[in-house]
């Protein structure tokens, strides 16, 4: 990755001042490293290229290792992702309680593959690994939250709950 | 959450076995833990007592020494130290606070799977009223000197991250590739500092062991395995959830208690964990003989044990760090050998390969994952042969 830039955008400032108020709040130590980027995420809905370079300079390590710590971490990654995240659990559990079928109301629903975001930009739907919940399976989280013994009625709730929270921006 | 037995530790009254450590010396302490026989109920087994002993030793050339609690629980079928964060969160969090007066720690991370997050609220509040209540901070319960506070992490969707040095690598802001061990993190852990690293139940026990002694703690289980533990059980059970036995408990015990008398196999210890079948009902849950951190799943009369094998494998393709050969490679290809037996086109000499390939994975790879993930495959090898040669052309 090339380092970033002396002059910038005028639209990139406010990226920039957003990175700026997170490293107040960290400091710029490279064990704060993680929560940053996870806080970073959750403020922009994205760490994009541009903020891969801006964290590494101010914490002042190369781009590349910002860039490696971004795309080892499945809830972290680059590029655009939904508002709301629902991540449904494929491991075993929750597969022999019947996942598959949640995952074909979920598509339904959503109208868009797993692994997918909607056209609208609201919610990214993704396979998840065992998230604790094997004692009611099927399970997703939405966002922050768990549901087990999942329904096709149940599904419908949570992704018009979820829709209902979003606030396109 | 769905707790089917009662819970030893929610009848442990708080903050006696910190009182009861803060009134003996530290090396005293550790020699109680070591005595209780108490060991890792993070899978390894590794005694508890003994990797204090180990860090309160270790140099510490800046004077720190550090207490992480590994609440990454990412072994699928583990659900039970989500229940004790739940459940009894300042019992963990005294359990820490009794290591750093062992160790002579001054600082403590919880380090939370990002998939708990829901439950961050809860524990940043009982840290605060411990803090309140002078049980973290400076002086704790007044004993001149004795410093300790904890901040809490979150993982951010990483199985490997529960691997101790992973942890690590990951609180300092690296990929969490695990990392050679010699030195132990007891010896340099966190920021080259001595560290021990212990699961949520493990550190949830430590009050209980202080509190009711370690004779009460040896009291329960078998020789080699003391102590009651929390099972996560789940698949094909009437009561899927989490349950309390004395280490050394049947398979069939816990069957009959969940429900699951039909199973035609029992998975031991999740996804690393072992196949173990009807005819072998009858051995115990401990670290001398079917060792686990907790994770059991049923698996009826009518399940495909290779569709079992091919989900395990799927999850393990997905967690490998990639860091050495075995592992990133072998994952790969013992899951295309799954679905090749699936298909019924793997043949003798294949099937012969991928076993001598999952013991090489064992033997080969860097940390933990790629030594175990090759197990559920190779029991089925080993324990259900007919089953398997059916599946495989002649
Ligand atoms: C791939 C992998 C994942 C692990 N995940 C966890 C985990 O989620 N929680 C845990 O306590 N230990 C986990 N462990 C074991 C830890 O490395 C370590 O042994 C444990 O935290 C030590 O604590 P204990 O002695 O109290 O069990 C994992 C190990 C490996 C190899
Ligand atoms: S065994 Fe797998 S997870 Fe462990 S270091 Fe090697 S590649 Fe990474
Ligand atoms: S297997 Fe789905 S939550 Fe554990």
């Amino acid at each position: 990755m090339t380092p970033l830039p002396d002059t910038l955008a005028a639209e990139d400032a406010d990226l920039v001042s957003a990175v700026d108020a997170l490293v107040a709040r960290h400091g710029s130590a490279r064990g704060e490293l993680l929560p940053l980027l996870q806080d970073l995420l959750a403020d922009r809905g994205e760490i994009s290229d541009l903020a891969v370079q801006v964290v590494a300079d101010r914490l002042g390590i190369a781009p590349t290792e910002v860039q490696g710590v971004v795309t080892f971490y499945k809830f972290l990654g680059t590029g655009p992702r939904g508002r709301h995240m629902i991540r449904l659990c494929h491991t075993l559990s929750c597969v022999m309680a019947g996942a598959r079928d949640v995952a074909t109301t979920l598509e339904t629903e959503l109208a868009i593959p797993v692994g997918a975001t909607t056209p609208d930009g609201a919610v990214t739907l993704e396979w998840a690994n065992c998230i604790g919940m094997c004692a009611t399976p099927p399970a997703l989280l939405a966002d922050a939250e768990a549901f087990g013994d999942l329904t096709p009625e149940r599904v419908r709730e949570i992704v018009a709950a979820v829709r209902a929270a979003d606030v396109p921006g | 959450m769905i707790i089917r037995t009662p819970l030893t530790l929610a009848s442990v009254h708080p903050d006696i076995g910190l009182r009861v450590a803060l009134a003996r010396t530290p090396a005293d302490v550790v020699e109680q833990v070591t005595r209780s026989g108490i060991r890792g109920r993070g899978g390894a087994g590794f005694p508890t007592g003994l990797k204090w002993r180990l860090a309160s030793e270790a140099p510490a050339p800046d004077g720190r020494r550090h207490v992480v609690c590994n609440a990454d629980e990412g072994e699928p079928g583990t659900f039970k130290d989500r229940a004790l964060l739940s459940v009894v969160p300042d019992l963990v969090v005294e359990g820490m606070t009794i290591a750093a007066w062992a160790i002579g720690a001054t600082s403590g991370v919880v380090y939370l799977r990002g998939e708990y997050v829901y439950l961050r609220d809860e524990l940043e509040s009982c840290l605060a009223r411990r803090r309140a209540a002078g049980l973290l901070g400076n002086d704790i319960l007044g004993t001149p000197g004795f410093c300790f506070d904890i901040h809490i992490r979150l993982g951010s969707g990483a199985y490997v991250c529960g691997e101790e040095t992973a942890l690590l690598e990951s609180l300092e802001g690296r990929r969490g590739e695990p990392r050679n061990r010699f030195p132990y993190p007891v010896v340099r852990g966190l920021y080259q500092a001595p560290t021990i690293v212990n699961n949520v139940e493990t550190l949830a026990w430590v009050p209980a062991v202080l509190a009711r002694g370690a004779d009460w703690f040896l009291g329960i289980g078998t020789p080699g395995s003391s102590g009651p533990k929390l099972l996560s059980v789940s698949g094909d059970v009437a009561r899927p959830g989490v349950y309390e036995f004395p280490f050394g408990v049947t398979v069939r015990a816990v069957l009959e208690a969940s429900g699951g008398e039909d199973a035609r196999a029992v998975v031991v210890g999740g996804a690393s964990g072992v196949c173990v079948p009807a005819s072998d009902f009858s051995r115990g849950i401990s670290y001398e003989d079917l060792c686990t951190g907790g994770a059991i799943i049923v698996l009826g009369p009518h399940r495909d044990l290779l569709d079992v094998a091919e989900n395990f494998l799927e999850f393990f393709v997905d967690e490998s760090c990639g860091q050495c050969t075995p592992c990133r490679l072998g994952n790969p290809v013992l899951l295309e050998g799954v679905r090749s037996l699936k298909r019924g086109e793997c043949g003798p000499e294949r099937l012969g390969e991928l076993r001598r390939l999952g013991h090489t994975m064992k033997d080969a790879s860097k940390c933990g994952l790629g030594q175990s993930s090759p197990n559920f495959f190779l029991s089925l090898v080993d324990r259900f042969g007919p089953e398997i040669s059916d599946r495989v052309p002649v």
